[in-house]
């Protein structure tokens, strides 16, 4: 179990905030934490593991890591961070990364077995594409057998085919190691298909916290389907107008009457709906 | 002119470089741990401690011999300490010009360190710490290996520039030859007798050993750069 109580003043997007969290974590769960950027969520993670000082109370399996007169180095939390940008020891190669961490050759074998990196023991980072990096980041953070795993926005900065392959290395370790693990995600499916539980922050505060679906689900009542897009432009055609719409990687075109049309503009967050028809899914 | 060389007296150069070496290896190690502290540091007085150490860029040479001089003069309390605990006297013999040479080149050390541990990803040394290692580690273990063209750019500039001083060294250590006549000061009163002919071959020889030495530092830099592709 883990008890986070932490109060933290800080500057966010819309100037100063407090980050005040209150949030309490069970043993081997998935969490993850999403929210727009500047609300809070990589400093959180910051917190936990003890790079940045808070006000407030952490205790992780009975162990007091933070309260008014403990303060636990980082170093002695025993936790493993993923980091988006890698950060792997550039003067390493693979194999040294992780055994830097942990004299334990065993499990850095079996971890670059898992993870299919074992032909690449020998190689310097420089010379790794970034999934094959991030998939180092994430061995190395094994190393030392983890109680928690914290991981900000690994998957990011990677195209999409490289995060599903690293989604399944991630659930893989997770239930190989029982890690409790927290993942700062932006990325639906990607929270949908590992955590089993949502945390969703904003502006330093907790504003959802549910099981994926509940927290991830955008149809509402009767809705057969609805989705958040952002509206790129407004196009009149004869006496209609047509809306053309971003969902994700994909741009849409609806059609407005001159009432609706008059309330958006271009740049506006809106979801789309639809409750008369039922969609019909074809395989690609 | 060949027996001009054949004749020539090479002490001088001999003191220079013996000087230049054994300062780089008092201020590599002080400067490691002082341009590490810097880097990490978020103290507000970080800008004073950098300003201090950047002092001997901007002083004349005059002003830091005269205080290095006077500090380490038999009149100082200092000077006096050095005389009456250790027996030895600072100033006018090579001693004395090591210490005032390490504080002339401090800067030439510190600042290249520092803007290499400055350069390194927060994340790295953060990755570091996270796997249990102490900052002490961190810093031999990964923070140095990743900074190897900073700190040869830093012992290569701060011997270069030991070599060339003139204005501390004849302050504080005079012109005693055999003891403090380094190669510079040499050439200064060749010229003051109009010996162009040893002042030329001098200095040629002071240019030559400079360009050759801050050329394989420009080489092994660009090896370097290509051979890890920026960090990551």
């Amino acid at each position: 179990m883990i008890e986070i109580s932490i109060e933290k003043e800080l500057l966010g997007s819309l100037g100063k905030m407090d980050l005040c969290i209150d949030l309490r974590i069970d043993r081997q769960s998935f969490v993850a934490l999403s929210g727009q950027s500047g609300s809070g969520k990589t400093t959180l993670l910051r917190i936990i593991a003890g790079l940045e000082k808070a006000k407030g109370r952490i205790c992780v399996d009975g162990e007091v890591w933070l309260d008014q007169n403990v303060y636990r180095a980082p170093q002695k939390r025993g936790i493993g961070f993923v980091f988006q940008d890698y950060a792997l020891f550039p003067n390493m190669s693979v194999l040294e990364n992780l055994l830097f961490v942990k004299k334990d050759k065993a499990l850095a074998e079996q971890l670059l077995e898992m993870t299919e990196l074992s032909e690449l023991a020998h190689r310097k980072p420089a010379t790794l594409s970034g999934g094959q990096k991030q998939r180092v980041s994430l061995c190395r953070a094994m190393m030392n057998r983890p109680k928690l795993l914290l991981m900000d926005e690994p998957l990011s900065a990677l195209d999409p085919s490289m995060r599903t392959k690293l989604q399944h290395e991630i659930l893989s370790l997770h239930k190989a190691f029982e890690t409790t693990t927290i993942m700062v995600s932006h990325d639906p499916s990607e929270m949908y298909k590992l955590s089993s539980r949502v945390v969703v922050l904003s502006q330093g505060k907790i504003v959802q916290d549910g099981d994926a679906k509940s927290v991830l689900l955008r149809t509402q009542g009767s809705q057969k389907f609805s989705f958040e897009g952002e509206l790129l432009d407004i196009v009149k055609v004869d006496v209609i107008y047509v809306a053309i719409v971003a969902i994700g990687q994909q741009i849409v075109e609806v059609v407005l009457d001159e009432g609706e049309a008059q309330n958006l503009r271009a740049g506006d967050i809106v979801n789309i709906g639809t409750k008369a028809f039922a969609p019909i899914l074809h395989k690609k | 002119m060949f027996e001009k060389i054949t004749a020539l007296e090479l002490t001088p150069f001999f003191i220079s470089f013996k000087l230049a070496s054994i300062t780089t290896v008092i201020l590599l190690i002080i400067s490691l741990f002082l341009a590490w502290k810097l880097s990490q540091t978020r103290s507000r007085y970080k800008p004073i401690f950098e300003a201090i150490t950047a002092l001997p860029i901007v002083l004349p040479p005059s002003v830091l011999g005269f205080y290095i001089l006077f500090t380490l003069s038999f009149h100082s309390p200092i000077g006096q300490f050095f005389r009456d605990v250790f027996g030895i006297k600072l100033v006018f013999n090579f001693t004395g010009l090591v210490v005032a040479s390490c504080f002339y080149s401090l800067p030439f050390m510190v600042q290249p360190l520092q803007s290499g541990f400055e350069a390194l990803p927060k994340n790295m040394l953060e990755a570091s710490y996270i796997a249990g290692k102490s900052k002490l580690s961190t810093l031999f273990r990964v923070a140095l290996p990743n900074i190897k063209p900073s700190m040869l750019t830093a012992v290569v500039i701060t011997f270069a520039h030991t070599v060339g001083e003139f204005g501390v060294v004849l302050m504080v250590g005079g012109s005693i030859p055999s003891e403090t006549k380094v190669a510079s000061v040499a050439i200064y009163e060749m010229v003051e007798i109009m010996d162009y002919q040893g002042a030329h071959i001098y200095s040629g020889i002071m240019v030559f050993i400079s360009f050759c030495v801050l050329l394989l530092v420009y080489i092994f830099n660009r090896k370097q750069n290509s051979h890890f592709g920026g960090l990551s």
